[in-house]
């Protein structure tokens, strides 16, 4: 890292500290002081379906770009435009739907992009895509009892950054499979717990002994926290005049949660799978994608001064085809643009092994390759998040070599 | 003993003859003797591996499935099941069921119907009129939709045909569609009835070409776009991916690019016939809303999974959909596949093997390949236990707390599988429900799940409101501690399940502990 970006940090610190300490003035929100001091959070964001990154980190400078989409491309850069593409460097950028949000952030190297990202999987299929991805094991294991969040939990739990984790999905997620249960609870709506002490008590003293007992027992523990959380934030945020709603409450709510006691958070958002229709500057893509990063920037809001020890990492399990195909679409393809987020981290940045986009340079004649594994990125950035040595990161990504791409 | 409690309270809430006859059997039988004599002498005590294999057959115990058990025994009971022509609804939900305008509704006509609204609302201003327009479409889209679901739902807990509905819900799931996606809402009520209704006990082949020729398939799938020199390969990857051989059955991506130009032309008939060259004009098929337009078909030579697809036109597709089915990873695809449904979330081997030698020598007949199934030694040795899906266990709760009395409003049940995740037509990707305990036994799901058994248990969910939302005239408190439970459930509850329900203060938390239980969470 250079001087110069070490600076940047250092000021951007510096100045999100004095923010913190602002916001903490006594009087304003008990809370603040109630939240545990430091400790790295991670919350990793599946986009399931295969979102097509071509036209998020979009590849400007290559003509073969415009000729292979003739109906979706997204126009290049023009200052005189919004509907054009906001140039990143002299290679790539942004789809304009994620401006003000994602974009946003990257100018605040508060975001990071890594293209030519993804999976040896070559099956094109989501479904055993995104359950290897989950899984995160050596080629050739499948261990369905065992996801690589569970896995960095289970590494993190003898030590001193012990970490609570969750997932804000309907049902447990296969990335969190593992010896110790992670409680799971969707944040779309959040109502009164619905049994009393002793019901719950009953209730969890039936399952004794039975292999769902720890799934009962922290069901019930979690909808009384939450709810509890969730009733104090409300009514302590209800001068606050922005009503959010759909993926944006949601956000909310989480960063609320991982701000006070959580630190590995997980969410799936659905609706990428676009063989039809995608739109370019606007239409379907754009409006998840704007959707999503709306949601992304008030978690990060949300979570205040910890939004300096929080690492969002966004994937999917793979690219789409680089040409469109017959119905102004495009099709499952291969490599994939992760995301990176977090308040401190070395952002504003597209990293790891790239190549130059052309015709000649896809992969099987149809995608992108796959330059950078997601299980050697990940590795990497959990060992600098909690500094792991070899073994822990080996626990979780068995068979690979980290490679550490200096993001935090 | 709280046991006893429902008798009194069905004598309290008793309105028609019915509940006064149940409390009338129930003081005579299960409470009066202790709930431990159940039944009447001369008829045998029901083991426990014949109210498990009940379970399995059926969405869930009620009174009348284990007489018919009793009377039949496990071999009749099951071809009774597999050849359930004759077994009727109630009057009253047939009556119900025949009323809903999704039970008369022409898919050609409404498709043409919609589309021609869709244009000109399209056509229409910016304004109150276009957006007023907009979405009385939309909500008899969402109508329809749900109509359908309600017909499933109550032929799901009433019908005699137990099994029948288990597979058409097995298979509706297989060949998932999500309402969601263009016209689907309009066409789902159609798919069930016409392209997976009829075939559930059938060659699997038909079944196949029955979803590959449905609107709501091709729309789902996107093949009504698929067309030469402008190949959408959504449809063809996931008919072997996910309707026949699996991910690991064996073809390549070269398969998949081959199969989608095979299916170049399948689509949906707008209601006009395309104008065509006489030569082709020959190979134009068309039933219904379905559509082979060979003006979009590839015609150039096709190799798929290594054979040469013969035939011109339609007949490709007709010999591509035997070569796939004929393979045997599609016998041992499906056959694993049901053996999930109805065994274990990993059935054992030998089985898996023995129903897809069944599949293979019987041209995929899967009632045949149900009855290796269902008469397996693996079967009458037990199974272990099964969990319930959340579709199992709402739809086996009210089977069992209202034990045949027809319910009247479905929201209820519609509201309950979504909160668990489960809703009917609501699987985004095609890949349909997981049949796993792991994907629906998690910490969140097993309180929602709690929270149902309550609002069941408690009898205020609503199940006896009238649909159109006028107050409701019926009372639906359940008889869940009822005959059928000291026959069937109580001899063989666990001891920690038992303690529970001796500490209920009510008989609303009676029900709720009862429902919430591992017993009634696993079949």
């Amino acid at each position: 890292m250079n001087e110069f970006r070490v600076n940047q940090q250092r000021r951007r610190l510096l100045k999100l500290g004095v923010a913190a300490a602002a916001v903490g003035l006594p009087g304003l929100s008990g809370r603040l002081y109630a939240a545990p001091a430091g400790g790295p959070r991670l919350l990793v964001v599946f986009l399931r379906g295969g979102y097509d990154s071509t036209n998020l980190l979009i590849p400007y400078a290559s003509g073969f770009y415009y000729e292979a989409r003739p109906n979706i491309a997204i126009a290049r850069p023009d200052p005189a435009s919004n509907t054009g593409a906001i140039a990143l460097d002299a290679d790539w950028a942004l789809a304009p739907a994620v401006r003000d949000t994602i974009g946003a952030l990257y100018a605040q190297r508060q975001a990071a992009f890594i293209p030519f990202a993804g999976t040896d999987d070559l099956s094109r299929s989501h479904f055993e895509t995104q359950d290897s991805i989950e899984m995160g094991q050596a080629a050739g294991t499948h261990d369905f009892r065992s996801g690589f969040l569970g896995r960095l939990a289970e590494t993190l739990a003898g030590t001193r950054t012990a970490a609570d984790a969750i997932a804000f999905t309907d049902a447990l997620p296969l990335a969190f499979e593992g010896a110790t249960t992670v409680p799971n609870l969707s944040l779309k709506n959040v109502g009164k717990p619905p049994f009393d002490e002793r019901q719950a008590r009953i209730l969890s003293e039936m399952y004794s002994g039975h292999r769902l007992e720890s799934a009962v027992t922290s069901g019930l523990e979690l909808r009384h926290e939450v709810a509890r959380e969730i009733a104090d934030e409300m009514s302590a945020a209800n001068r606050n005049a922005i009503t959010t709603k759909g993926f944006e409450l949601e956000a909310e709510r989480m960063g609320l949660l991982m701000r006070d006691k959580y630190r590995i958070g997980f969410i799936d958002v659905g609706g990428w799978d676009t063989h039809v229709g995608e739109g370019a500057a606007e239409g379907a893509l754009a409006g998840n994608l704007s959707s999503l990063g709306k949601g992304l920037q008030v978690f990060s809001q949300s979570l205040g001064a910890e939004w300096n020890n929080t690492v969002v990492v966004v994937l999917s399990e793979f690219g789409r085809t680089f040409r469109e195909n017959g119905s102004r679409g495009t099709d499952h393809g291969h490599g994939t643009v992760y995301w990176v987020l977090g308040g401190a981290i070395n952002g504003g940045a597209i990293l790891g092994a790239q190549q130059r986009v052309d015709r000649s340079t896809l992969f099987q004649d149809r995608d992108f390759p796959v330059l950078n594994d997601y299980r050697a990125l990940l590795g990497g950035l959990f060992r600098s998040m909690w500094g792991l040595d070899a073994r822990q990161t080996a626990h979780v990504f068995p068979a690979t070599k980290p490679v550490d791409l200096k993001l935090v | 003993m709280i046991g006893c409690h429902p008798a009194r309270s069905s004598l309290r809430v008793a309105a028609t003859g019915l509940a006064l006859v149940l409390a009338l059997a129930l003081l005579q039988s299960g409470c009066a003797s202790g709930g431990r004599q159940a039944g009447s002498p001369s008829v045998p005590v029901l083991r426990r591996e014949d109210a498990l294999w009940l379970e399995r057959v059926t969405f869930g115990l009620d009174s009348a499935t284990v007489a018919d058990y009793r009377r039949l025994g496990r071999e009749h009971f099951l071809d009774g099941q597999l050849h359930p022509e004759g077994k009727g609804l109630p009057p009253a939900v047939d009556a119900e069921i025949a009323s809903l305008e999704v039970s008369h509704l022409d898919p050609t006509a409404t498709l043409a119907a919609v589309d021609a609204e869709y244009r000109r609302i399209k056509a229409m201003p910016e304004g109150p009129d276009r957006q007023q327009a907009r979405k009385a479409l939309n909500a008899q889209g969402n109508k329809l939709a749900y109509q359908a679901v309600r017909r499933d739902l109550l032929r799901a807990v009433y019908s005699p045909a137990q099994l029948q509905e288990q597979m058409v819900w097995f298979w509706l799931n297989h060949f998932s569609v999500f309402q969601g996606k263009e016209r689907v809402r309009w066409l789902v009520g159609d798919y069930e009835e016409r392209a997976i209704r009829p075939h559930v006990f059938g060659h699997f082949k038909d079944l196949v070409m029955a979803t590959l020729q449905h609107p709501a398939m091709l729309q789902y799938l996107d093949n009504n776009r698929n067309a030469v020199g402008r190949i959408n390969e959504n449809y063809a990857r996931e008919l072997m991916e996910l309707h026949t051989l699996g991910v690991d059955g064996g073809y390549s991506q070269q398969d998949v690019q081959n199969l989608a130009r095979v299916l170049t032309g399948v689509g949906v008939n707008d209601g006009n016939t395309p104008r065509l060259k006489p030569e082709l004009l020959r190979l134009y098929r068309h039933d219904g809303a379905f559509e082979f337009n060979p003006g979009r078909h590839d015609f150039g030579a096709k190799v798929l999974l290594g054979q040469p697809v013969p035939g011109l036109g339609f007949d490709e597709v007709d010999a591509a959909v035997s070569i796939i089915v004929s393979r045997p990873a599609c016998a041992r695809f499906i056959s694993r596949k049901l053996a999930m449904y109805f065994v274990a979330d990993t059935p054992p081997p030998a089985l898996i093997e023995r129903m897809a030698g069944t599949f293979m020598h019987t041209d995929g007949d899967i009632s045949a390949v149900l009855r290796t199934l269902f008469l397996s030694k693996e079967f009458a040795a037990g199974v272990g236990p099964k969990f319930k899906d959340p579709m199992r266990f709402v739809v086996s709760s009210v089977r069992f707390a209202y034990d045949g009395r027809p319910i009247s409003n479905t929201h209820p049940i519609v509201n309950w599988l979504n909160s668990l995740g489960e809703a009917s037509y609501g699987h985004q990707t095609p890949d349909g429900y997981s049949l796993l305990e792991v994907n629906w036994a998690s910490s969140g799901q097993m309180s929602r799940r709690f929270e149902i058994a309550r609002s069941i248990g408690a009898g205020n969910a609503g199940l006896f409101d009238p649909e159109d939302g006028s107050t409701a005239q019926a009372a639906g408190f359940p008889q869940l501690a009822n005959r059928l439970y000291y026959e069937a459930v109580e001899p063989f509850l666990a001891a920690r399940t038992k303690q529970a329900l001796d500490q209920a203060n009510s008989q609303q938390e009676w029900n709720t502990f009862f429902l919430s239980s591992p017993d009634f969470a696993y079949e």
